[in-house]
């Protein structure tokens, strides 16, 4: 008994100056060493995020009171670039072609996912091997993505085209009409994202107690009325989630298809805010008009992202829905 | 007991069910043919990719030993391996020393610290691109590696899944190894590390492929080829073989195999490394995407290009 009480008492005065004297001050207490030890381990993420997350932020609203010359001089003017902003026929159309992508991505892309997920619940032959071929193309990256399909949508030799004559669909120019290209980019974008978002909802799907469905059934409820009063209201989280990013993702996300895609063209008519900020800064060295815009899109993200919590209740429900 | 068993195995497919697997042979097309269509496509010689045909008659490499003899394609590979292998590596490391300081340190301010972390997670690219770019020219760093690496290593979703993860670790441990002397670096070097390989796993496949994917900010911090991360360097050749109409596709059909190979694995691979870590990451926070089919691949969740 006695022997290892006294190797732990051993032990325990070790303890005591081992790591003091490993630290800066012998004098320092435990607690001070915590928080010593916390300080160092956080130092290097916590300065890589004020440095390249938190001062860009701060950045964007300051950049956007200056005008940026093309050798980097700084003048102040004041809220002149917010005042040009609304007098750019560009931006007016880019803003139009920003929602109207929004307005069709986000629900379509919704339905679409919804669907996909309802039926790779069921248990198909071979589910296993349709949940993966639908997810496959998110794995891909966009600018691969992007030229596949400016590949099979090419006015001469695509594939799309030639498969459309079979059925006698006159050839059209996919990305070369105005009219069709915003069109095309969001059935592309689609194409890409239904897979990730099937995966979300058919995590919601399979958290729904099987009861619900079984109580259905012995009351003999039909599909539809299963869908609507215990698959829907159930999944309100999910579907919010599913919105709330997807949304984000529509209004931010959208430059690397847009730019190998169309690159914002044919006569801007893809020409998108996020793509027209890059086109400003970067090709025509308005960092500080460029800012400007940036910070208006972000009032757009926040004025979308408000009004899906409000409408969805925060996604939250209640079984007495 | 034998015929209740056999009855529904044998039972014939209702018309609904046949009715929904058509359907998902349909979808299933739709999803893959422009995959399949790309990898075929860059076998194909050049006036084989501009008909219907959808295997190539004479399987030719001409198209790869030019990507690779013309172009520097394999620089570009090269470049972007070494960049995302490079930030995976470093980010990881960083971001496990920061979570492991949230989840198991206490000392005042934590809680501010973490919501400040988390909070950057809001903000999103449209925001920081054009002043990030002025802080990276500032810092003089645009058009080198530095300014490919290092605006990249930081990112608060790593931060916050390692935190979540760490927090369940049991405490004894810990106290059991600080009793005994170690010091907190020792804890967490020769404990904490080692028990977060799971995790850590899956991170690597995540973090690996969304820098892979990267796309705009190497596009904008770049102007010299020799740092062209292969993304940009792929978009690079199509706006160069597209020019005047003519295109040669093969040659981009080509590349885009090359540039899409690694984006498969994870996916297409049962044995990724990413094992157990379904069930370690389901407890905490990531409630949204909970519940996933049992079977379904893991790092499907964890891949994607989220990063910046």
């Amino acid at each position: 008994m006695t022997a290892p009480t006294s190797a732990r008492t051993a032990s325990k005065t070790a303890s005591s100056e081992l790591p003091a004297t490993a630290a800066k001050s012998p004098k320092l207490n435990r607690r001070q060493r915590e928080g010593w030890a916390a300080a160092l381990f956080l130092a290097p993420d916590v300065i890589g995020l004020t440095i390249f997350i938190g001062l860009p932020m701060v950045l964007s609203f300051v950049l956007s009171l200056f005008q940026v010359s093309g050798f980097g001089q700084y003048t102040f003017i004041g809220f002149a670039n917010y005042q040009r902003i609304f007098a750019d026929p560009v931006f007016y159309s880019s803003l139009r072609t920003t929602l109207i992508y929004v307005v069709c991505l986000v629900p379509g892309g919704f339905v679409a996912s919804l669907l996909l997920a309802l039926l790779v619940r069921q248990k198909l032959p071979g589910v296993g091997f349709f949940r993966t071929a639908y997810f496959l193309p998110f794995s891909i990256s966009i600018v691969v993505v992007a030229l596949i399909w400016r590949f099979m949508l090419d006015d001469q030799v695509g594939v799309v085209n030639q498969v459309l004559g079979w059925v006698g669909i006159p050839p059209q120019s996919w990305l070369g009409n105005p009219q069709l290209a915003l069109g095309t980019a969001v059935v592309v974008t689609i194409w890409v994202q239904m897979g990730y978002y099937m995966v979300i909802l058919l995590g919601g799907l399979q958290d729904i107690p099987t009861e619900f469905y079984e109580a259905a059934r012995i009351d003999g409820a039909s599909a539809w009325a299963n869908f609507r009063h215990i698959t829907w209201p159930l999944l309100k989280p999910t579907s919010f989630f599913v919105l709330l990013t997807s949304t984000v993702a529509a209004l931010t996300g959208a430059f690397d298809m847009i730019y190998v895609l169309t690159k914002g063209g044919p006569a801007n008519s893809t020409n998108v805010l996020i793509f027209y900020i890059y086109q400003q800064a970067f090709q025509y060295g308005e960092y500080g008009y460029a800012a400007a815009i940036g910070t208006f899109l972000v009032l757009i993200m926040l004025a979308c992202s408000t009004a899906i919590f409000v409408t969805t209740r925060g996604g939250r429900f209640s079984y007495g829905d | 007991m034998a015929t209740e068993r056999i009855v529904p195995a044998r039972r014939r497919m209702r018309p609904a069910t046949m009715f929904q697997l058509v359907a998902a042979i349909a979808v299933a097309v739709f999803a893959l043919f422009p995959l399949l269509w790309l990898f075929t496509g860059g076998f194909k010689t050049q006036t084989e990719a501009s008909t219907g045909a959808f295997w190539p008659s004479h399987p030719t490499l001409d198209n790869f030993v030019f990507i690779f003899t013309q172009v520097p394609f394999l620089r570009y590979l090269l470049n972007s391996f070494f960049v995302s292998a490079i930030v995976t590596v470093v980010a990881l490391f960083f971001h496990s020393m920061a979570a492991y300081a949230l989840a198991r340190l206490r000392f005042r301010g934590r809680d501010t610290v973490f919501m400040l972390v988390f909070a950057t997670l809001l903000v999103t690219a449209p925001v920081i691109l054009v002043p990030l770019f002025v802080v990276v020219r500032e810092l003089h760093m645009l058009n080198n590696y530095a300014g490919l690496i290092v605006p990249a290593l930081f990112n608060a979703f790593g931060i916050f899944l390692l935190r979540q993860y760490y927090i369940t670790i049991p405490k004894e441990l810990e106290e059991a190894a600080i009793v005994d002397g170690c010091g907190y670096w020792r804890v967490y070097w020769n404990m904490i590390l080692p028990l977060s390989r799971p995790i850590l796993a899956a991170l690597t496949v995540f973090f690996f492929l969304a820098n892979w994917n990267a796309f705009v900010w190497p596009l904008i911090v770049l102007a010299d080829d020799k740092y062209f991360t292969v993304q940009v360097g792929l978009q690079l050749l199509q706006d160069q073989v597209t020019v005047g109409g003519g295109a040669n596709w093969s040659y981009l059909l080509a590349g885009s195999t090359l540039t899409a190979l690694p984006d498969h694995d994870p996916v297409l691979l049962p044995a990724a490394p990413a094992g157990g870590v379904d069930q370690d990451l389901r407890p905490q926070g990531l409630t949204l995407t909970n519940g996933l089919p049992a079977g379904f691949p893991v790092r499907v969740r964890l891949s994607g290009r989220a990063c910046h």
